[in-house]
């Protein structure tokens, strides 16, 4: 899938800031940078992973950093990157 | 019983922050906003929060609104795909003039619902911002079976107006007495405007006491420390609610005889009399003052 | 015999049957200079050097400071790089409490300087190295209380205690505040200074504002001091306290505050003569607030409020409500002040305040204590030192005192902390048994300890909501997920101990 620069969220507090680029290898690159890393990197990654997947997202370089969002708020910024990335909505 | 909608507290529905606490404060409806409260670039993203946080955060019982953009943006129907997937109680329309822009909605609505297999599950209420729309008042109040209420939106009717807002609500006043009037006529709920000056909680309060007289359900509130307010504004008096728990124990005594007659002190109950001591019942324990187990 | 030569010989053999020598008269001129100019010749004003070279201070041995100055203390690290220049080595570091400013520390700890700390909290880069094993001994956390008494048993033995002071005269009589035109750096109550300044073997006071004898009324009397040091500055004035009273606006500061209030207002310890200690978090402030106002409108009057005193305690004690204020440590400018003018506002050491075996310590006769909480547990234990990610941030402060004696304790502390849950399976840290602990008070409901069945009822009657701790714990996990394990090493970093000398829990080192 043709990908584009893209960025969702913010960096308010319980928000997640998500940038989505081409990937220069197969696969996702995920940096995270997060203030809870230690208790929920690994839970924040596979959110990341899963919605990117099921957006049918499989190259990409990504660039999060979490301010404690919970996972639907990751999920919500991760989808909104992504269909401006791809220029694909979920939407009708 | 209809449920309580003392308070409906707006929430923008692009701060995840925001949307995540407004449970805690208790208020008896909550109202993501898609509209005013977002930025054009934006609409996308907070489309895809307020899905996601309707799926998944515990609002409990707390009636669940979703005020979406106008269906002739670009942004309208997908708001409505979007939380009607999502599974709100009530999409709430902006800047309703006619009752057609309510059947268009429905219409919508019915389209997702459909493809879900769940027709009839989203009840709808529309915001009335203009004069066009307080003429057409009790047309779009019964506009649909889905109409939960109707709200007065002030700031773009006083602008319709050309007029400025006042401290003492003047040039609102014919707007509020049709809602009420549009809303009872048609057997559903309604709503006042915000205040927006959380400085001055006094003509705050003054404003409550004012539109509870006129006959609002409620108010829309946009901070939650204007809850409290309002909840006491709408408590009952405890003459209310001595003479309420009389005329509920009566209702009682007339079940277990199998009569059809409900008397206090000797004199028959008329209906509206024992709906009045129902609503005055239930806000007693909504305010805390009696507990359900206390009856 | 009616001239003193004529019992010269009576003189001399009264004293011989005492062991005394026989007077004699001094053939010196007396000293004629004015005295405010003769005090300072004459009294125990030293540099920084000389007050450590004839304190008696060697290698091995135990200095101690305190934290009135909080944020912008100067005095431990002045001090400590003194004694690093001049060639001490392995010493015990016996500090009140210890923040963010003191990381200078963690190079004197790699040179050998310092090889103990006993202390109330950590923060900042010093703790989070000294979490990841920067020393080979543990640190000794101890609450106020507990340090008071530590340092009253002899169990902690403090040769030589370097206390800054806001104002002192060349004989030693210090303060947290000055009365002269010159004071820089105030901070009001020297509370948890006073264990010290009593049972150090030698005292050196550091101050930046030297005034004339008579400095009193005083925190610290001469009789205890041994050196007086002049310095710039003991502290950055900005960081010791704030001036104005800020109320909160957060909408959930808010809300806790007005449940811990009902809780307060509801739990039966809210009548004539109660007695009160409430923290400087935005919720315990904002309740301040509410209790006020149920006061005013019941006609009730406190006893006491006890602490670290606000600017709101201030105020209602001078509207009425509160007849004493007990001060051990001024959190804001107001408080300093009013310290300094009121004599029903008292200053007391840190073991007047909270220790377990001092009979008329103010805790004992506390009736509610508002405190706030990292974690919580289901079995109501409560950490206030270490993070959730298993770093040292906090201090315990008067934490498990108050909770103990107080007749009700009440934590007030949010479910969620943006990700991280506050309450928990089990405490990260063990500070406040949950023993001690009655209430807590959460947005999303109030829990009452099981083993306060009566709080409960009261509670209930009054129309709150109260929920069993465990759905607390249910509701953060199912709005977070659950977190991993940390990954803590087997060096133990840190020991808590009881307030009453007993090992309470350690704190292990943290792996990247």
């Amino acid at each position: 899938m043709e990908i584009r620069n893209a960025v969702a969220g913010t960096l308010e507090s319980g928000d997640i800031m998500v940038q989505i680029a081409p990937a220069e290898t197969e696969g996702l690159h995920i940096d995270l940078d997060s203030s809870v890393a230690a208790q929920f990197g690994k839970q924040i990654r596979r959110v990341i992973e899963e919605t990117l997947t099921g957006l049918g997202v499989e190259n990409a370089q990504v660039k999060a950093v979490d301010k404690g969002a919970l996972d639907c708020t990751i999920r919500a910024r991760v989808t909104a990157a992504a269909v401006r990335a791809t220029g694909k909505d979920v939407w009708k | 019983m209809e449920r309580l909608r003392r308070t409906m507290m707006f929430v923008p529905g692009n701060n995840p922050g925001m949307m995540q606490d407004a449970f805690i404060y208790g208020p008896d409806c909550i109202m993501l906003d898609l509209e005013d409260s977002v930025t054009m670039a934006e609409k996308d993203a907070a489309r895809l929060l307020v899905y996601n946080a309707l799926k998944t955060i515990d609002y409990g019982d707390t009636e669940m609104v979703v005020r979406i953009n106008p269906l002739n943006t670009p942004y309208g129907k997908k708001d409505v795909e979007a939380v009607v997937k999502a599974g709100v109680d009530v999409v709430r329309m902006p800047k309703t003039e006619t009752a057609d822009e309510v059947r268009e909605l429905e219409a919508e609505i019915l389209k997702v619902e459909e493809e879900l297999g769940c027709v009839g599950r989203t009840r709808i209420m529309a915001a009335i911002e203009s004069a066009l729309g307080i003429v057409n008042a009790y047309e779009i109040a019964t506009a649909s079976e889905r109409m939960m209420g109707i709200a007065l939106g002030a700031e773009d009717y006083t602008a319709n107006l050309k007029t400025p807002r006042s401290k003492s609500g003047e040039e609102l006043r014919l707007a509020r007495e049709t809602i009420v009037v549009a809303a009872r006529a048609a057997g559903i709920c309604c709503f006042d405007t915000v205040f927006s000056n959380l400085d001055d909680m006094e003509t705050f309060r003054n404003e409550v006491e004012f539109i509870k007289t006129l006959g609002f359900d409620g108010k829309s509130i946009i901070n939650p420390r204007q809850i409290e307010i309002v909840n006491e504004v709408f408590a009952p008096s405890q003459k209310d609610i001595d003479k309420a728990r009389k005329i509920v124990a009566a209702i009682k005594e007339a079940q277990a005889k199998g009569s059809g007659v409900i008397a206090v002190n000797g004199k028959m109950v008329d209906k509206p009399v024992v709906i009045r001591a129902e609503r005055v019942i239930q806000l007693a324990i909504a305010s805390g003052i009696i507990s359900e187990e206390e009856l | 015999m009616s001239t003193l030569k004529d019992r010269a010989a009576a003189i001399s053999a009264q004293a011989g049957k005492m062991g005394k020598t026989v007077y004699q008269e001094t053939q010196e001129a007396k000293n004629g200079m004015f005295r405010r100019d003769y005090q300072k010749e004459n009294g125990k004003v030293v540099t920084l050097e000389e007050a450590i070279r004839r304190s008696g201070l060697k290698d091995g041995m135990t200095i101690s400071f305190h934290h009135h100055f909080r944020g912008g203390d100067k005095v431990v690290n002045m001090v400590v790089a003194k004694l690093a220049e001049m060639g001490f080595k392995n010493l015990h570091l016996a500090a009140s409490s210890l923040s963010d400013v003191h990381a200078p520390l963690i190079e004197h700890i790699k040179s050998g300087v310092i090889t103990k700390i006993t202390t109330s909290g950590l923060r900042g880069e010093l703790a989070n190295e000294i979490s990841h094993g920067l020393m080979d001994e543990p640190v000794e956390f101890r609450s106020h209380g507990g340090r008071g008494s530590a340092i009253a048993t002899g169990e902690i033995h403090i040769d030589v205690a370097f206390l800054g002071a806001s104002s002192c005269d060349p004989a030693g009589n210090a303060s947290g505040y000055s009365r002269s035109e010159n004071a820089k750096s105030i901070c009001g109550s020297l509370g948890y200074a006073l264990p010290d300044a009593q049972y150090a073997d030698k005292v050196v006071i550091i101050t930046d504002d030297l005034v004339a004898y008579p400095n009193t009324p005083n925190a610290i009397s001469e009789r205890n001091v041994d050196y007086v040091v002049v310095v710039d500055s003991v502290g950055d004035s900005s960081k010791i306290s704030s001036g104005a009273i800020r109320d909160s606006k957060n909408p959930r500061d808010i809300l806790l505050a007005q449940n811990a209030a009902k809780v307060i207002i509801n739990g039966g310890y809210f009548k004539e003569g109660f007695s009160i200690q409430t923290g400087t978090g935005g919720a315990s402030l904002a309740a301040v607030k509410y209790i006020r106002e149920s006061m005013i409108e019941r006609g009730i009057h406190a006893s006491y409020a006890l602490g670290g005193i606000t600017a709101h305690m201030v105020k209602m004690h001078e509207e009425g409500l509160i007849g004493r204020l007990i001060d051990v440590q001024s959190f804001d400018k107001v408080a300093a002040e009013s310290l300094k003018n009121d004599a029903f506002h008292k200053e007391v050491s840190a073991n007047e305040y909270a220790s377990a075996d001092e009979p008329g310590s103010a805790t004992h006769f506390l009736d509610m204590v508002i405190l706030s909480a990292l974690e919580v547990d289901v079995n109501f234990n409560v950490n206030v030192l270490v993070g959730s990610d298993g770093i040292i941030r906090g201090a315990i402060g008067g934490h498990p005192d108050t909770a103990a004696d107080s007749a009700l304790s009440i934590i007030v502390c949010p479910l969620l902390r943006g990700r991280i849950p506050c309450v928990v399976d089990e405490v990260t840290t063990l500070i406040t048994p949950g023993s001690t602990v009655d209430v807590v008070v959460t947005e999303y409901g109030i829990a009452v300890n099981p083993r306060r069945p009566e709080l409960a009822e009261r509670l209930r009657a009054a129309g709150l909501r109260i929920v069993d701790i465990h759905d607390l714990r249910d509701r953060a996990r199912k709005a977070i997920g659950t977190p991993e394990p940390l990954p803590f090493g087997d060096k133990v970093v840190g020991v808590v101990m009881n307030r009453e000398g007993s090992v309470q829990d350690v704190i292990m080192n943290i792996v990247d």
